[in-house]
């Protein structure tokens, strides 16, 4: 995994901070060419991986990256599923078992009836295959090396007790797309303990890793303890904790522990792209010339 | 360890049982859904015991307290039976659907001592904690009016299977939607003495309401208006916002911020990131967890304070039954005579209404 990932709240206006400047990015980035021009210019600053939740206007960026192959060779996705506004929207007016099976493809006769039977059986198994590979749809033919589970249907189905869930995730994302399942979540030290019971080893975890504990369930300091000494490899989001912390002493927080491997950041400047890619550069090296 | 019972496996039911679950204290001895499918499933997976029917719970499992998710038509009836047995309730909003039954659940759950919470979760947002804070500490004078909004992308089309498309089962903005902002109003501002200039309309919806707009009125002369629709689809999710204005300032508040103006000082702003405490567990929102562990808490003995109990739930519920009458009466301010239908929004509007004003020159109000 790359050091510095892009990630994608800002072009669907979520904003934890401020719902005034959400909306400004909604309408910014209305038209996917804003969202495309920024993905551009962090692609100019070395920034080849784009972690996006697999939302419909997702898609037209896929077809624009496979429209340009020369333009995006060696560029990434890190596929995070589901949309999951698409998922709670569609239970409100369907009811569970009626947003299950309008979520699962009915454009194929076969899946259809292979997802009735699923249905009928209580398998969840080929039930979560079909769902998973109708959020990869749109990523056919792009790299996508690391494919996520969104933090809301982990911590969800964590809660829950479902955890063949993630072994089921994990084994469909290894056999079917090659790629190494990655789990986001809001309650690491949780999940790391479920994901060792559920067999999934040295997983990809991202979660909230940042100075001000927002949205780090157990605390910081058991975050720091977990992030020292456990098996995973971290991915640390929302570093800035929406902008309530200033970027180099947010930065450095997360630069400072070594094992973290890769940290995704919402950015729509070329100014605030290169600020954060050349303090992540400079704290880097800080710490490994402390460490020498 | 508490017993918990978890009564409707939809949206709300799974989410307030992925929450519980993980509680230290709790043990979760059963659930029940009407569904076989949900049911079976969640057997067969995570090994929780299932129930085809509440009483069937309720007496099978003995639970110390149940969690009621299901179709708001059913609350009450449910509720009353966990009652009935000495078991604490949390149900899911709105409370009842008849203004007898809250009273009657109510007295209920005084009788028997029980906790009892509705889940309407927008008092536990931090921002608005704050803001409910800033109100009483005065900080913005006294209130003369203020205005509670509702958006969000419910219902964007003309279809919909479930019980929420009919009115019968609770269904629709009013009491689905518009409920959450009364309660929070009420909670901030007080419950309003009467209501007028309701109207309530549909927009995709055709057995329902998809918008509420109407004036408060509070005996001490304070007034307030509500805005709520939820077919507005330029929100990403439901969006709240409430906004005072007193004798010393500005309040606005939704569920990031909580911005205060003071008169001669300007403004100061809080955000929720600074705002809102750790909770134990997360799933979708630091609220959903606050209020089932609040709830435990009461349970478990370990706090004694009151939010969103039912006779709180009942003071919303009133609200929205006179949002509801007050819609009925439509116009009370009218033009005298016989005013024509005008053709809103038609080219033939300005010549109508021209017409009209010509053959009826000394216009009177009543």
């Amino acid at each position: 995994m790359d050091r510095l990932l892009l990630g994608d709240n800002p072009f669907f206006g979520v904003n934890h901070m401020s719902e005034e400047k959400a909306r400004a990015q909604a309408l910014r980035f209305q038209s996917n060419r804003a969202v495309i021009e920024v993905l551009d210019v962090a692609l100019d600053e070395g920034i080849r991986t784009f972690m996006c939740t697999t939302h419909e206007r997702i898609a037209e960026v896929c077809d624009h990256m496979r429209a340009n192959p020369a333009r995006y060779a060696g560029y990434r996705f890190y596929p995070c599923m589901p949309y999951a506004h698409k998922y709670n929207n569609a239970v409100t007016e369907l009811g569970m078992l009626g947003a299950l099976k309008k979520m699962l493809p009915d454009g194929l006769l076969g899946s259809a009836v292979q997802g009735g039977l699923a249905l009928a059986t209580k398998d969840i198994e080929p039930v979560m295959r079909m769902l998973i590979d109708a959020e990869m749809a749109m990523f056919r033919g792009l790299a996508t090396p690391v494919v996520f589970l969104q933090n809301v249907v982990v911590d969800f189905l964590m809660g829950l007790g479902f955890r063949d869930a993630f072994r089921l995730f994990a084994r469909h994302v290894q056999e079917r797309y090659g790629a190494e399942p990655g789990f986001i979540t809001m309650n690491l030290p949780r999940l790391l303990d479920t994901l060792e019971q559920a067999g999934v080893d040295n997983p990809i975890v991202c979660a909230n890793i940042n100075q001000l504990g927002f949205r780090m369930c157990g605390g910081r300091e058991l975050y720091e303890r977990t992030i020292a000494t456990r098996r995973f490899r971290p991915v640390a989001m929302s570093v800035f904790a929406s902008g309530a912390l200033p970027a180099r002493e947010a930065l450095r927080y997360v630069c400072a522990q070594k094992r973290i491997e890769s940290i995704v950041f919402g950015a729509s400047s070329r100014a605030n792209i290169r600020q954060t890619r050349l303090l992540v550069e400079e704290l880097d090296r800080d710490r490994e010339a402390v460490a020498a | 360890m508490v017993k918990i019972g978890v009564i409707g496996l939809g949206k709300m039911g799974l989410s307030h049982l992925s929450i519980v679950k993980t509680h230290p204290d709790v043990k979760v001895v059963g659930v029940c859904d009407a569904t076989g499918y949900v049911l079976d499933v969640m057997a067969k997976y995570t090994g929780l015991a299932p129930f085809g029917d509440y009483r069937a719970l309720l007496d099978g499992a003995k639970p110390d307290a149940v969690l009621i998710a299901t179709p708001s038509r059913s609350h009450g009836e449910i509720a009353r039976a966990a009652l009935e047995r000495g078991v604490h309730v949390f149900v899911e909003k709105p409370f009842c659907l008849s203004l007898e039954e809250a009273h009657e659940l109510v007295a209920l759950a005084r009788r028997k001592q029980a906790v009892n919470q509705v889940g309407y979760h927008y008092r536990f947002i931090a921002a608005f904690q704050e803001a409910r804070r800033v109100l009483r500490a005065g900080t913005i004078g006294e209130v003369h009016n203020y205005r509670v909004e509702a958006y969000g992308p419910v219902v964007l089309r003309p279809r919909g299977s479930t019980w929420r498309s009919q009115k019968s089962e609770g269904g629709g903005c009013l009491y689905d939607y518009a409920s959450h902002a009364v309660n929070l109003s009420n909670w901030l501002f007080g419950v309003p003495a009467g209501i007028g200039g309701a109207v309530v309309h549909s927009v995709f919806s055709s057995g329902v309401d998809d918008e509420v707009y109407a004036t408060l009125y509070h005996a001490n002369g304070v007034s307030g208006q509500l805005c709520i629709n939820w077919s507005d689809e330029t929100q990403r999710k439901m969006s709240m916002r409430v906004e005072a204005w007193g004798s010393k300032g500005k309040l606005n508040a939704d569920r990031q911020e909580c911005q205060v103006h003071v008169r001669g000082e300007g403004w100061s702003v809080r955000y929720t990131t600074d705002l809102t405490p750790p909770v134990r567990y997360y799933v979708r929102g630091e609220e959903f967890s606050a209020q089932i562990d609040h709830f435990v808490d009461r349970v478990a003995g370990r706090s004694s304070e009151e939010v969103n109990d039912f006779a709180s739930a009942l003071e919303t519920d009133l609200v929205l039954e006179m949002l509801e009458r007050d819609a009925a009466l439509g116009a009370r301010t009218t033009v005298v005579g016989a005013a024509p239908e005008l053709p809103a929004g038609k080219a033939s509007l300005r010549e109508t209404l021209a017409r009209w004003i010509a053959g009826k020159p000394a216009l009177r109000l009543r």
